[in-house]
């Protein structure tokens, strides 16, 4: 229970990136949100894009674009605004420190 | 851009870390390496109960993220058959081995797999029985039940799923063959009709996606046959207009669909509604359902008798403490869906939180979980919908970020195309 008082301890203090700074496994937690599709760690199967190796700032720029519409898409225009820049930069620099294949 | 970096060194030493105490060659030392699974002590030991999308998931990821935890995973089946692409299988367009994968690789893992059914939760004693008096001692307990059905709502609907006559379909394995065998002995100019439940119920676009699959089957192979889609509901419940184009575009005169049509009683083959009696050769009934028994008799069921309530920070239940529930036993946050996709979500956010409480540290306060439901509406063009959903510290849940939930602009084949390897992924990512 200790855990968990602290854990709401965090919530309560509310300041978004305190938490997230002492938060270690937030990358890898949030990049396993996208592994339904692109795979665990981001070696993806099939015709999914794989995300393992891509260099973070393409990553970046990628979802960026997804965001605004300047890249068209048939559903990450709207996964991609789920998220915050902060959270995809994060997602971006684990897959990018990822082996690209298995 | 400094912060960023800092986080992205922290995130590379970790999973090396990871990786090598997963090979064996960990630098902690080997004492108190009793599990013959990586180095150093192990943190904890923990089973998970259901080998579907939300067990098998959390079972994988407790190995991959945890390092040394002993995990033993309890699943009735042999196999994994998925519901998600099951109804192609009902089409004709999949066979079963197509939606069917093992547990090899977890195996290969260090998941200890039990083939068994687990018949009481102790959770006092923190233990589990399964059928047969074997015990298994857990320091955190996770589990994903599935869904059971509430038959008892609809009058003859027992006894006529129990003689077969009438199948349900809703949990892929036998009864997806004997729907498929029900259709295919179907002579042309007969009747299937389904009938779907009230909200809520396990994958909401599903029944939509069936009655679109035998439609299409019924298209190429018995033109002269109906769909009838009988709904509880007052509309579609998924993916509304995309559905509604797809019955006009692709099955005019084929399927029929018919909204506030509760199924009150089933009488051989009979569906009696309200106000009329609809006669039916092939009658499938999705029947109204709640968390599945397990979580009905270990005490975990809460909310409106039929859920489970949970912390979403980790997923563990408001009922019993230790005991964490994934999928779709659960009460959702608002606009979660009861999906394959969700309850894969859902492990991995009771991984992290299971393996941080085994350590004693704080979980994370700010999960995130995503869903996305490809339907079939023809064999090729898929429809999608999706959301993203942020937890919210103030009022202590999940809710959908602005923005992120939306649907296809039109039925399509590369989204078609997508739909399969999502599920090559996602098999994956929850078996290895």
């Amino acid at each position: 229970m200790n855990v968990w008082t602290m854990a709401l301890a965090l919530v309560a203090v509310g300041a978004p990136g305190a938490v997230m700074a002492q938060d270690a496994n937030l990358a890898r937690n949030l990049a396993a949100t996208c592994a339904n599709c692109h795979g665990t760690n981001g070696q993806a199967r099939g015709e999914m894009k794989t995300l393992a190796g891509v260099p973070a700032d393409k990553i970046v720029s990628m979802v960026a674009d997804f965001k605004s519409g300047a890249q068209p898409a048939t559903i990450m225009h709207q996964i991609s605004k789920g998220y915050t820049d902060e959270q995809i930069k994060l997602v971006a620099a684990f897959f990018a420190a990822q082996p690209a294949k298995k | 851009m400094n912060k960023i970096s800092n986080r992205f060194d922290f995130s590379r030493r970790r999973v090396l870390t990871t990786g090598m105490a997963l090979g064996g060659f960990g630098v902690i030392g080997l004492a108190g390496c009793a599990t013959g699974q990586g180095a150093g002590p192990s943190i904890g030991r923990v089973v998970v109960v259901g080998g579907g999308f939300g067990g098998a998931t959390a079972a994988r990821y407790l190995r991959l993220w945890g390092g040394n935890i002993d995990v033993t995973l309890v699943e009735r089946n042999p196999q994994f058959i998925s519901c998600p692409m099951s109804n192609l299988v009902v089409g004709g367009y999949k066979q079963m081995a197509d939606i069917t994968r093992g547990y090899d690789s977890l195996k290969a893992l260090g998941v200890k797999v039990v083939q068994g059914d687990v018949t009481a939760i102790d959770a006092a004693a923190k233990k589990v029985r399964l059928a047969g008096g074997t015990e298994l001692a857990y320091d955190r307990l996770i589990v994903s039940p599935g869904i059971d059905f509430m038959n008892e709502q609809i009058g003859g609907l027992a006894a006529a799923l129990d003689s077969g006559r009438v199948v349900h379909g809703w949990k892929a394995g036998p009864q997806t063959v004997a729907l498929r065998k029900q259709l295919m002995d179907l002579p042309d100019g007969g009747v299937f009709a389904i009938s779907i439940p009230k909200v809520p119920y396990r994958c909401p676009p599903g029944p939509y996606e069936r009655a679109c699959m035998v439609a299409a089957y019924f298209k190429e192979a018995k033109p002269r046959s109906k769909v009838l889609v009988l709904d509880a509901n007052p509309e579609i419940q998924s993916k509304k207009a995309l559905f509604e184009r797809a019955f006009a575009q692709h099955y005019k005169g084929i399927l029929e669909y018919r909204p506030n049509a509760e199924l009150k009683e089933v009488a051989g083959s009979v569906a009696k509604l309200e106000f009329e009696d609809v006669k039916a050769d092939v009658l499938n009934v999705v029947p109204p359902q709640r968390a599945a028994d397990l979580a009905r008799s270990a005490g975990l069921i809460n909310i409106n008798s039929r859920w489970v309530g949970v912390n979403w920070l980790t997923m563990e239940s408001t009922a019993v403490p230790g005991v964490h529930v994934l999928g779709d036993a659960t009460f959702p946050a608002p606009q979660m869906p009861k999906s394959g996709h969700m309850a894969n979500q859902h492990a991995k956010v009771a991984a992290a939180a299971v393996i941080q409480l085994l350590k004693g540290e704080a979980v994370s306060a700010t999960p995130v979980v995503m869903n996305t439901c490809y339907s079939f509406v023809t064999a090729k063009d898929v429809i999608h919908v999706t959301s993203v959903h942020q937890y919210d510290a103030i009022d202590k849940t999940f809710k959908v970020a602005p923005g992120s939930s939306g649907v296809s602009a039109g039925a399509n084949q590369i989204e078609g195309r997508y739909a399969l390897s999502w599920a090559d992924n996602i098999w994956s990512d929850m078996l290895g």
